[in-house]
């Protein structure tokens, strides 16, 4: 992804598809393990699933383009009735489970429930039953006179979605995130202040493994914000809080890891405390590398690469839109102080990526230490043209192209981006629309 | 955006730095300003998310916790009393002077005028006298539960949380939704519990009974604990908008009375029961 030159990291559509408005306003992406699949779940409490298609050799410049693979009503809109509240359907988190046969199975949650589906294709059906039609109508059982054996015949292809496992009543508080275990068979579920584990095959039940609500809620001053396993070592998770600080936890020193392993956080700079200063500091988003030596953290103004070995602060800081700082004010006032952004790692872990406002996305290379800001729009993206890079005027003088503070605009927030596993292709939601970046061919 | 009357101009605060030299006065007072106005915010952040379906717990706890900040720094300098001074202006009810201070007090102003009232207290303030004189004012707070009065407050804001996150096991209080505002069910843990009256700290606390063990006058404090109509009069100064039916003293006297199968219709004043809501919650209820 990232050319030797200065102008590293570009990025070019590649086809008219890549690029899809969608019905509700995008609430989370996620590649599956082999990136063919893109999942994406909507406020509305909608799941599309797009495919890539087979790069033919045919069209030797065309790589493969995400098409709309799938879509179904994973979660609907349901009314509490022992307290009165009703219940979002939007989703929360997907997160694919590894696939182990034809079938794609992915894991689902609004605030409150997790659901597992399976997504299998049908092209095939069965002709010359016997006791029925083909219309499925019974036959008359007096007029058999032969028995015959049914065949397979080709048919367009059906992709089904089906519930396999509903996983409820579990959480008190919201739901924020979902991690599949590497061991396959669990998963951790976090809300706002409890985590539970789970087994795959086991809805009636789960673990509750952190729990850190005071026994008394007045008492309250810090919730559990993102949780992730780690993604080699099935004893090992880690939670962010809002406080800034990620605790890192080993299932197998306790039954409640209410007693962290290690205990990330960085001392705060007196010289920036501000009444700001915690609510910007509360992380958004963790994320291990693929590696699973280093995780990644997303607060408010930055992105934060910590490596596990070391707690005392993190050994790489990315400031992904710093000119806000003196805005933090205005963006309390009107709550943009509270978005949660979230990040991702590049299949290589060379590179990391998260969003920002006015549509920008950020990407930043580890290694170059180059970084590069990026829109998502269809006014200022052609098919098939480079992605011109976007600079924030911060000081005085605006230059031409560069946009200034006081004119992004706060409602077109990037949150959620995802990164191919394996190779350079990135997708961004910016609220309705779906964005599907790819490298450079040469 | 703010609505109008968010700041309150203290200028009482400003002719008590007159020694200063002019340059500073100006600035500590538009920090000061600058400060008042976040709190107001912040404040009023607060009581919407008592209006909210379910709000988050995240974004409010952050709140709160800027509130306490801003509450401790305005403590150390001072200036707090000030604003508890103001609070305590005549002209008020005695109902209102005790809310409106109520929102202010702290508890370490054990020596300051007037006497505080706190309708919070952990249980480790069981013990604490309530004395009731006739403005309905004055119990002493003791130190070790600092921050008490206001985070009593913030307490209400994810108490809808909380409420929200009723445990399972918690459906006996079922009932005792119906009729009321959807996030007004402090009290309803009351009706879970024993039959002895509750502390205000478990009337405020969790969901989840701990401990059962009543203080003295925990009657006498329940009684006093509902007419908390703080936020009302907060908001109402704040932004104007017309407050909730406060309760009285006798309306608490309905909603102490535990009962399991009547269900009671309990607007607790500490979370403002929002005509919108109850009409919203009684149209579901009655299916129109």
């Amino acid at each position: 992804m990232c050319a030797a030159d200065s102008n590293s990291l570009e990025l070019c559509y590649n086809g008219l598809s890549l690029s899809f408005r969608m019905a509700d306003i995008i609430s989370t992406v996620e590649f599956n393990y082999s990136g063919e699949l893109l999942a994406t779940g909507d406020k509305g409490g909608r799941v599309v699933i797009f495919q890539r298609e087979q790069e033919s050799k045919n069209r030797l410049l065309s790589r493969g383009e995400y098409n709309v693979y799938s879509t179904f009503q994973s979660h609907e809109p349901e009314f509490d009735y022992l307290k009165s509240l009703e219940i979002e359907e939007k989703i929360n988190k997907i997160r694919w489970l590894p696939q182990q046969n034809a079938a794609h199975f992915l894991l689902s949650a609004n605030d409150k429930t997790i659901k597992l589906w399976k997504i299998s294709e049908r092209d095939k059906r069965a002709e010359g039953y016997n006791l029925k039609d083909e219309d499925g109508r019974l036959r008359d059982p007096f007029r058999i006179t032969t028995l015959r054996v049914p065949v397979l015949m080709p048919m367009d292809l059906m992709v089904e979605a089906s519930p396999r496992r509903i996983f409820a009543n579990a959480h008190t508080y919201h739901i924020n995130s979902i991690s599949v275990n590497s061991d396959y068979e669990t998963y951790i579920s976090a809300d706002d202040l409890r985590i539970n584990l789970w087994h795959l095959e086991i809805t009636d039940r789960s673990f509750n493994i952190v729990d850190i609500k005071p026994a008394n809620m007045e008492e309250l001053t810090e919730v559990i914000t993102a949780a992730e396993c780690h993604p080699h070592q099935c004893n090992v998770f880690v939670y962010s809080s809002s406080k800034g600080t990620i605790r890192l936890c080993d299932m197998r020193a306790a039954a409640l890891c209410d007693r962290h392993s290690k205990f990330f956080e960085e001392p705060e700079d007196p010289s920036s405390r501000s009444f700001f200063s915690e609510i910007i500091s509360s992380i958004s988003d963790v994320k291990f590398s693929h590696s699973g030596r280093y995780m990644m953290t997303r607060d408010y103004l930055s992105v934060k690469v910590w490596d596990l070995n070391m707690e005392n602060r993190p050994v790489e800081t990315y400031q992904v839109h710093e000119y806000l700082r003196s805005k933090l004010c205005s963006l309390y006032e009107n709550d943009c102080i509270f978005d949660k952004f979230e990040c991702c790692w590049n299949g290589s872990d060379s590179a990391i990526m998260t969003g920002s406002y006015n549509n920008f996305f950020r990407m930043f290379d580890r290694n170059t230490r180059r970084d590069i800001t990026l829109e998502a729009s269809r006014e200022n993206s052609k098919p098939r043209a480079m992605l011109k890079p976007r600079k924030v005027c911060t000081g005085g003088k605006r230059k031409k192209d560069e946009i200034s503070v006081d004119s992004l605009d706060f409602n077109k927030k990037i949150l959620h981006t995802a990164w191919h596993p394996k190779e350079n292709v990135i997708a961004v939601a910016a609220t309705n629309n779906l964005y599907i970046f790819q490298d450079k061919i040469n | 955006m703010f609505s109008k009357g968010t700041k309150r101009k203290f200028s009482d605060g400003d002719e008590e730095i007159s020694d200063e030299s002019l340059v500073g006065a100006r600035v500590a007072s538009s920090y000061s300003l600058q400060r008042q106005s976040l709190l107001d915010m912040s404040l009023i952040k607060l009581q919407l998310c008592h209006m909210l379906v379910e709000p988050n717990l995240c974004r409010s706890v952050l709140i709160a916790n800027t509130v306490r900040q801003i509450q401790e720094e305005m403590t150390h300098d001072g200036s707090w009393h000030m604003v508890a001074e103001a609070f305590c202006s005549a002209g008020q009810s005695p109902s209102e002077r005790l809310v409106a201070t109520e929102v202010l007090c702290r508890s370490r102003e054990q020596d300051a005028e007037p006497k505080l009232f706190s309708v919070i207290s952990y249980e480790g303030c069981r013990e604490e006298e309530v004395v009731a004189d006739e403005t309905l004012c004055s119990v002493s707070v003791s130190d070790t539960v600092s921050n008490v009065c206001l985070a009593g407050r913030i307490g209400q804001c994810w108490e809808k949380s909380e409420l929200s996150g009723v445990e399972r096991d918690e459906e006996a209080l079922e009932d005792s939704r119906l009729g009321s505002g959807e996030d007004e069910e402090i009290d309803t843990k009351d009706r879970a519990s024993t039959e002895s009256p509750k502390t205000i700290g478990q009337v405020f606390g969790t969901f989840e009974i701990k401990n059962g063990s009543p203080g003295p006058d925990s009657a006498l404090e329940e009684l006093f604990s509902d007419v908390d109509t703080s936020y009302y009069d907060l908001d109402t100064m704040l932004t104007g908008m017309q407050s909730a039916p406060k309760m009285g003293p006798y309306d608490i006297l309905d909603s102490l009375a535990p009962s399991h199968s009547s269900p009671s219709i309990v607007s607790t004043p500490n979370c403002r029961s929002d005509l919108n809501e109850l009409d919203h919650i009684m149209e579901i209820i009655v299916g129109s």
